[in-house]
């Protein structure tokens, strides 16, 4: 798992106000799960419109392709479960519009940051707790994978020892176990020092929010054309059948 | 003249027993600069987290003359800016600028003022190019002086870092020895480096046991406990 | 196969808007319930034992030759963090999950929140809350790992089977057989972590407080286990069908079969729409009421 590096000023799309990526995003998402008729030529339509935003958003294609791609194991399984019952169709539709889905979402999700993107959905009223607990998770996300990647690597080191290797599978489990309950017990003194360093600035109960978000009429300008370039796609590609 | 810090016979047990503080006696007065050395575990962390009333013992502890209690938190908190060892725990907004300006708007701080105060106690811990940048991406170095600017924003009277210079590379603690010479507040500094205490403070006290071994000026402490790196020429690795 | 992510694409739009609706306002209500008024002190907790649960993944658990399990965590965090907050934070979970790394659907949001954030740890905490206090502390502890894991993967597989995804009876027989291998596994680490954990900070698992939680969660358990039974047997006759014929299950399933849900044709109306939409309504009103219920009468009881 690579820490996602979204760096906000790296194109025209990165500048957006959030909300202007989201609104099209839910459009793009609804026309392609609810697309049955003439999919092929949906799914192509739509898959130009994507790339074409992956290309202007100078987030690099091939990688972007690779991965949405890990969305497929997954529904190639169930696609081929379809297949074996009798509905290909369907089989195939699964993995067409998961991948195009993911593709969609990676695409927003690279050029916003998703303190930015969770501001950006704070506007919708989710619920305040969940989108702070969201930030704080994302914060320390790749600090505590750190954590248990050295863990990790730290009880691979002591079992590889013939020792333990003979000791058989409950030793190890339980010295699994040991490793996670160790990084438990780290992450929750973590968020112990964590709140004392809020409560020693003046932290009072409430965070204070610093407005990031400016709905410009350029955004306004990007959202309504993508979600109808999505809209059309769709209309057009089933016109086409 | 008012002490900034006034501390009589401080005594603190934790939840599991451990009696970490049994009656510590501390003065610090304006524009002073105290090291707080001693082995680890003989109470020194202990002892700043109740500065600002974080942890609470038996004794008594004054801050500019009043006493660390429950109404008197939040201006003594902004008295008193203490900067913990792991600056991971420290940053925790999204972005540096956010972070800076986290303790200016609990204050009720407007968030143009908050802003531009954040913005210039960057510019005095020389991070001014990183106020859009997440935490997670900044060296150990960067995120110290970046906790040290969300200390400064808010104006203190005393700055308390606890082992500032814990994870920083030779390079890392020069600049931060240098820079911490360079503020003009009263500091307390928890710290096994030598070098920073000595470029920084004037007067040290020694933790033991949890109470105060000994008070003096920074060689004489250091010297009377052996409290330096050098190693004894019958090295048994030689 | 622990943790079942529905991507979008694969819920009918009935199934997916349905869910959908019905999350949001359960998640603004636990989000209440886990905050209790406007201190967000709560908050770094809940985020970091988040981050926990992300980082947990990469410990590595023997269970077989060349094969190792992971902490799933529904059921650690509802015994640590109490069930509404371990919601909260399954939820925090399953959002970035979907967001930054593309696993789950964004649609099939609401789907995945009701089966893993408040499913599961509804019925990972059940055990947990009768148990806990008593002999059978770690026989709860462990089934209420495995319940977590198994109720949320059902529920899964059967909107996964309303919405029209085929499965012939094998790959039908050997998801289950899955299922329940991972919800044993899910059951062995989280017994084993909290063990290791009480080592560590004794008492720091404690004892469930009471409140109507609890027996919401029993309602909830229950009424969600018989709807997705019903579930099954009513949307994948043929799968089931030949499953229960080769099992010799056949004569029970042709009377769940006839119940009026079956085939999810609740006969009232006409458009699929409605059908499907109104039958999924119908079967989580069920569940509510019975919460409702049965909260009440423990409210009574316990004064």
């Amino acid at each position: 798992m690579r820490p996602v590096v979204v760096d906000r000023g790296a194109s025209w799309m990165h500048r957006l106000d959030p909300r202007a990526k989201l609104v099209p995003l839910l459009v793009f998402l609804v026309a392609l799960g609810t697309a049955h008729r003439a999919l092929p030529w949906v799914a192509a339509g739509l898959f130009l419109l994507l790339a074409a935003g992956l290309i202007s958003a100078r987030i690099p294609l091939s990688g972007a392709l690779s991965r949405a791609a890990l969305v497929l194991p997954f529904s190639l399984v169930f696609g081929a479960a379809c297949w074996l019952a009798g509905d290909p169709a369907r089989g195939v539709a699964l993995a067409v519009k998961s991948y195009l889905s993911a593709l969609a979402v990676l695409l927003v999700a690279s050029a916003t940051p998703l303190p930015d993107l969770l501001r950006g959905i704070e506007s919708a009223h989710a619920p305040r707790l969940l989108l702070m607990v969201a930030q704080f998770l994302f914060r320390y996300l790749f600090v505590i994978s750190e954590e248990g990647r050295h863990m990790s690597w730290a009880a691979a080191s002591r079992g590889a020892s013939l020792r333990a290797m003979a000791a058989g599978r409950s030793v190890r489990f339980r010295a699994a176990a040991g490793a996670l309950a160790v990084l438990f017990a780290r992450s929750y003194a973590r968020a112990e020092e964590i709140h004392r360093s809020m409560l020693g600035r003046g932290f009072s109960g409430r965070f204070p929010s610093l407005d990031r978000l400016h709905f410009r009429t350029r955004d306004g300008v990007f959202a309504a054309l993508a979600s109808l370039a999505a809209a059309a796609v769709r209309a057009a590609a089933e016109r086409m059948a | 003249m008012l002490p900034l810090v006034q501390v009589r016979n401080l005594r603190f047990r934790y939840e599991d027993g451990v009696e970490a503080l049994r009656g510590v006696d501390f003065r610090l007065d304006a524009g002073e600069s105290v090291a707080l050395l001693g082995a680890n575990g003989s109470g020194k962390t202990t002892f700043v987290l109740h500065l600002n009333g974080l942890l609470a013992g038996e004794g008594s502890v004054e801050v500019c003359g009043l006493p660390v209690e429950r109404q008197n938190l939040a201006e003594i908190r902004r008295k008193v800016g203490l900067v913990f060892q792991d600056s991971e725990n420290q940053l925790f907004m999204p972005t540096v600028l956010e972070d800076v300006a986290f303790g200016l708007l609990n204050l009720g701080r407007s968030r143009d003022e908050a802003l531009e105060r954040a913005r210039a106690a960057l510019e005095t811990v020389g991070m001014a190019g990183a106020a859009a940048r997440a935490p997670y991406h900044l060296s150990a170095g960067e995120k110290k002086r970046v906790a040290i600017a969300g200390i400064l924003v808010m104006e203190p009277e005393i700055l308390v870092l606890d082992e500032p210079t814990t994870f920083l590379d030779p390079p890392g603690q020069r600049a931060l020895t240098a820079l911490l010479a360079s503020l003009p507040q009263a500091k307390i500094l928890v710290t096994h480096n030598i070098p920073l205490a000595v470029a920084t403070c004037r007067r040290a006290v020694f933790f033991q046991n949890g109470v105060i071994a000994a008070e003096g000026p920074v060689g004489e402490i250091v010297t009377r406990f052996g409290w330096d790196l050098t190693v004894e020429a019958s090295n048994p690795c030689r | 196969m622990a943790a079942v992510h529905i991507p979008d694409g694969f819920l009918s739009t009935p199934v997916w808007a349905t869910l959908d609706v019905t999350a949001a306002p359960l998640v603004g209500y636990l989000a209440r319930r886990a905050q209790r008024g406007f201190d967000e002190a709560k908050v770094p907790l809940l985020g970091v034992m988040g981050a926990f649960v992300f980082a947990a993944q990469m410990i590595n658990f023997p269970v077989g030759i060349g094969t190792s399990g992971h902490l799933v965590g529904a059921a650690l965090l509802a015994y640590t963090l109490g069930p509404a907050s371990a919601a909260i934070v399954m939820s925090a979970i399953l959002a970035t999950q979907a967001l930054v790394f593309q696993d789950g659907g964004i649609l099939a949001l609401g789907a995945n929140v009701l089966n893993m954030a408040v499913m599961g740890v509804a019925a990972g905490y059940l055990p947990f809350y009768l148990g806990a206090a008593g002999r059978w502390r770690r026989l709860s502890i462990f089934a209420g790992g495995a319940l977590s894991v198994l109720v949320s993967a059902l529920l899964a597989l059967s909107e996964l089977l309303i919405s029209g995804v085929r499965m012939p009876a094998s790959v039908l027989g050997v998801s289950l057989a899955l299922f329940a291998v991972s919800a044993v596994i899910e059951g062995a680490i989280t017994l084993a972590v909290v063990r290791a954990l009480e080592h560590i900070r004794p008492g720091f698992v404690g004892n469930p407080t009471r409140s109507s939680w609890g027996p919401c969660a029993i309602g909830l358990a229950a009424v969600l286990l018989a709807a997705v039974g019903v579930l099954f047997a009513s949307t994948a006759p043929d799968g089931i069908q030949n499953l229960a014929i080769q099992t010799g299950t056949a004569a029970r399933a042709r009377v769940l079969l006839s119940t009026p849900f079956a085939g999810y044709q609740a006969a009232f109306f006409e458009s699929a729409w409605l059908r499907k939409g109104a039958a999924g309504l119908a079967g989580l009103v069920l569940v509510a009421g019975a919460c409702l219920l049965i909260g009440r009468a423990a409210r009574n009881r316990s004064v």
